[in-house]
């Protein structure tokens, strides 16, 4: 099973959705990827945090920083905008991914521009911006290694930080022999890493056009920092003659002194590294003496949503987020669907409470109900991002959302039935002596109910029948006389 | 997990929330419970006119249907005892989700007051009881599953096995990944029934690995979760709440 990107956007349907998790658990192999790469990353997290006091120290400060940033959010952007203008770096504002294409595009058109190389863009994903390029016949390469092997089999990333993680070693090596480089037999990965660099040097020399995300971008000195491990992202935005960084808003920070912690945080969480290879600090094109560098810088500030999340202060914690990947890591749902199966740019927890904000709670929302709750996320996350609560929120958003009239179209009445459960749940719930007479039936004949009522049905599947009491517990308390007052 | 100071000295009453699960499927559990009180001592006062903390609709997002099966417990409970509750789960919903809740409503103090005198069954017969266990049973090798609500929502330490340590002829073997989701995660599992059902399958995988004749857990969601799974697959192993396994084997008949 895996996404094809076919250039078309996801597809966002809780129908969807079922059908893609359902044959990802049915795939035993995707399984089995994700399993052992996600117990990896968990292990490698764990080892390099052995003081768990200090880790809470270092995400407090870490979340800390990020919140001081949202406090003051609208004029650390405009104050990032000005020392980037000062810095020789063009700032161009997008409040949808339609405006940010379009910015890169006009780029690419006053530079005539052929190829694009790309570093690692998760935002670049948010537009679907390789699709929009190519059909406007700018070629985008991919030159980070994972981004690259998807790339070439036309999928999409499975995850925010190792967008390649759904396949195994031997299956990059089958599709780099039938599609890069099909004179050999099979390779090692040193070899196809050699390989795909061979190819990807040429790309270098030959682009007219770098394109790159941004880890933070620095307010007060105008400086857009890159993390990353393979040397594709110092290439993408030093090589060619112009250089494009897009960007989601949140990701401004105040000051220098801002960075330590939070790159210390990321790194950590992400891959359990000390630190990349690679930290690049972008200040602006290349100046005059300078031997190399580009001769253009952009930013591009792209919105797409992240204001209107912005305005509620619980959901704006969303906006903390760092992108480390360490939710979807520990997460039980996504280790077991991997991240193709929600159909979503981002997937896992933070996409869970992204997407339905991004896209729209009365479309979206059922990805804030594919979580149990349990809260491993929120656990790991560096910044400490509630994503419970706004999980729960979202939830409550999204009920709200919808009057009677809706319940019935949105779903084809499930959503109807929904609302009734919980209506008849009331009903009984809080009135004591009902509650107890059904409770009383329930004791009797629950055990006789037909498995065939589908929400048992559903739930029999994978598991027995659960057992009611003989006597409920408030029929054994009176018989024991237990005091009631 | 809390700290010492949040715990009362030992009091003559204490009020019990037995909670719908215990009260539908594991009403020897909820007994137990109240058992395991009343043989320190401590009068046990349970509120006829209980059912359910609300969490259900609560983390459906049926945030007024759930406030009114809240309402209704909190005028339950109306004396300055402790509340004790053999659930970290609904603990949660009591102490982390009342005070949003009851936001400007009439019952909002009420509400507050109610929340601070949850206690989950285990750290009150730890904390507060000081309880002393004399094990009366078979040797046996049970394992424990952390439920993610109770650890991670409410803050539960590790007090169930504390208690499960002081009896003599119980081995406790450390389950793997014992603090990963069983995936029952209420409704959940039966909106997403294949995703929750292969977590089940695992954590039952995972309880059969370890050699264990018996599960215990704290929380009757967990247990009834994977018990189901367990039984699917034919498993030998058992499961049970810990308030019955602890009852079962230290009281005197
Ligand atoms: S939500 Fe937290 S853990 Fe998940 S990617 Fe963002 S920063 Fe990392």
């Amino acid at each position: 099973m895996s996404a094809k990107a076919n250039h078309s956007p996801h597809r966002l349907s809780e129908k969807a959705f079922f059908e893609s998790s359902g044959s990802a658990l049915k795939d035993p192999k995707l399984r089995r990827n994700f399993k052992r790469a996600m117990n990896g990353l968990m292990e490698k997290r764990r080892d390099i945090f052995p003081d768990a006091s200090e880790l809470e120290e270092t995400r407090g400060r870490a979340g800390g920083i990020r919140r001081k940033t949202l406090a003051y959010f609208p004029e650390l952007l405009e104050k990032l905008e000005a020392n980037c203008e000062s810095n020789g770096i063009r700032v161009h504002w997008a409040e949808t991914t339609e405006q940010a294409n379009q910015i890169v595009l006009e780029i690419a058109r006053s530079t005539n521009t052929r190829l694009a190389v790309k570093g690692k863009s998760m935002v670049s994903e948010e537009m679907h911006l390789n699709a929009f390029l190519e059909k406007h016949d700018i070629e985008a390469i991919e030159s980070d290694l994972g981004e690259y092997i998807i790339q070439v089999v036309n999928e999409l990333p499975s995850h925010i930080i190792m967008p390649a993680i759904h396949k195994n070693l031997e299956e990059i090596s089958q599709l780099f022999q039938e599609k890069v480089d099909p004179n050999r037999s099979s390779e090692s990965a040193e070899e196809m890493t050699a390989t795909a660099r061979l190819i990807l040097r040429q790309k270098f020399h030959d682009a007219d056009m770098g394109i790159s995300g941004v880890n933070f971008a620095v307010a007060e000195t105008g400086t857009l920092c890159l993390v990353e491990n393979e040397g594709n992202g110092r290439f993408s935005t030093t090589l060619p003659k112009v250089h494009v960084a897009v960007m989601g808003i949140e990701k401004v920070v105040e000051s220098l002194q801002d960075l330590p912690p939070l790159l210390k945080m990321l790194t950590r969480s992400a891959t359990g590294q000390p630190i990349t290879t690679y930290f690049n600090m972008i200040s602006g094109p290349r100046r005059e003496g300078e031997l190399d560098g580009p001769e253009e810088v952009h930013l591009v500030l792209l919105d797409h949503g992240r204001s209107k999340i912005y305005e509620d202060e619980l959901l704006r914690e969303t906006l903390l987020c760092i992108r480390c990947g360490a939710c979807m890591n520990h997460c039980p749902v996504y280790t077991r669907i991997g991240g193709h199966a929600y159909n979503a740019v981002y997937p896992g927890p933070i996409g869970k409470i992204l997407t339905p904000q991004i896209e729209g709670i009365e479309s979206v929302g059922y990805l804030a109900n594919a979580s149990s709750l349990c809260g491993a996320c929120v656990e790991v996350c560096p910044v400490k991002i509630p994503i419970t609560d706004i999980l729960l929120r979202l939830r409550r958003n999204r009920v709200r959302k919808k009057n009677a009239r809706h319940w019935t179209d949105l779903n084809g009445g499930k959503s109807l039935m929904e609302l009734m459960t919980w209506k008849g749940w009331k009903q009984v719930l809080s009135q004591p002596s009902l509650y107890r007479t059904q409770a009383s039936l329930l004791s009797r004949i629950g055990n006789l109910l037909p498995a065939q009522i589908p929400v048992l049905r559903q739930w029999a599947r994978s598991r027995s029948l659960p057992r009611f009491s003989k006597k409920p517990l408030h029929r054994l308390v009176e018989e024991a006389g237990i005091d009631h007052e | 997990m809390k700290p010492s100071c949040s715990f009362p000295e030992k009091p003559e009453a204490v009020y019990y929330f037995g909670t719908c699960l215990a009260d539908l499927l594991y009403a020897d559990a909820g007994m137990a419970g109240i058992r395991l009180l009343q043989r320190e001592g401590v009068r046990v006062i349970y509120p006829r006119g209980q059912s359910c903390c609300g969490q259900p609709a609560f983390n459906s997002g049926f945030q007024d249907e759930a406030r009114e099966v809240a309402a209704q417990q909190i005028v339950q409970f109306p004396k300055n005892l402790p509340i004790v509750i053999p659930s970290g789960s609904c603990g949660a919903m009591m102490t982390r989700h009342y005070e949003e809740l009851f936001q400007g409503h009439p019952l909002h103090e009420k509400a507050q007051s109610f929340s601070a005198r949850i206690f989950e069954l285990s750290e009150f017969l730890v904390n507060v009881l000081n309880v002393k266990l004399e094990d009366r049973g078979d040797p046996v090798k049970v394992t424990w599953h952390s439920s993610c609500h109770a650890k991670r929502e409410y803050g539960l330490g590790d007090e169930a096995k504390q208690l499960l340590r002081q009896l003599k002829n119980v081995e406790l073997v450390e389950l793997e990944r014992e603090n990963e989701c069983c995936g029952f995660g209420g409704t959940f599992s039966v909106k997403f029934p294949a995703i929750s059902g292969v977590m089940a399958q695992d954590k039952s995988a995972d309880v059969m690995q370890t050699g264990a004749d018996l599960l215990l857990s704290t929380d009757c969601g967990c247990l009834m979760n994977i018990n189901g799974a367990l039984e699917k697959q034919k498993s030998q192993v058992q499961s049970q709440h810990f308030a019955s396994f602890i009852w079962n084997r230290t009281h005197v008949s």
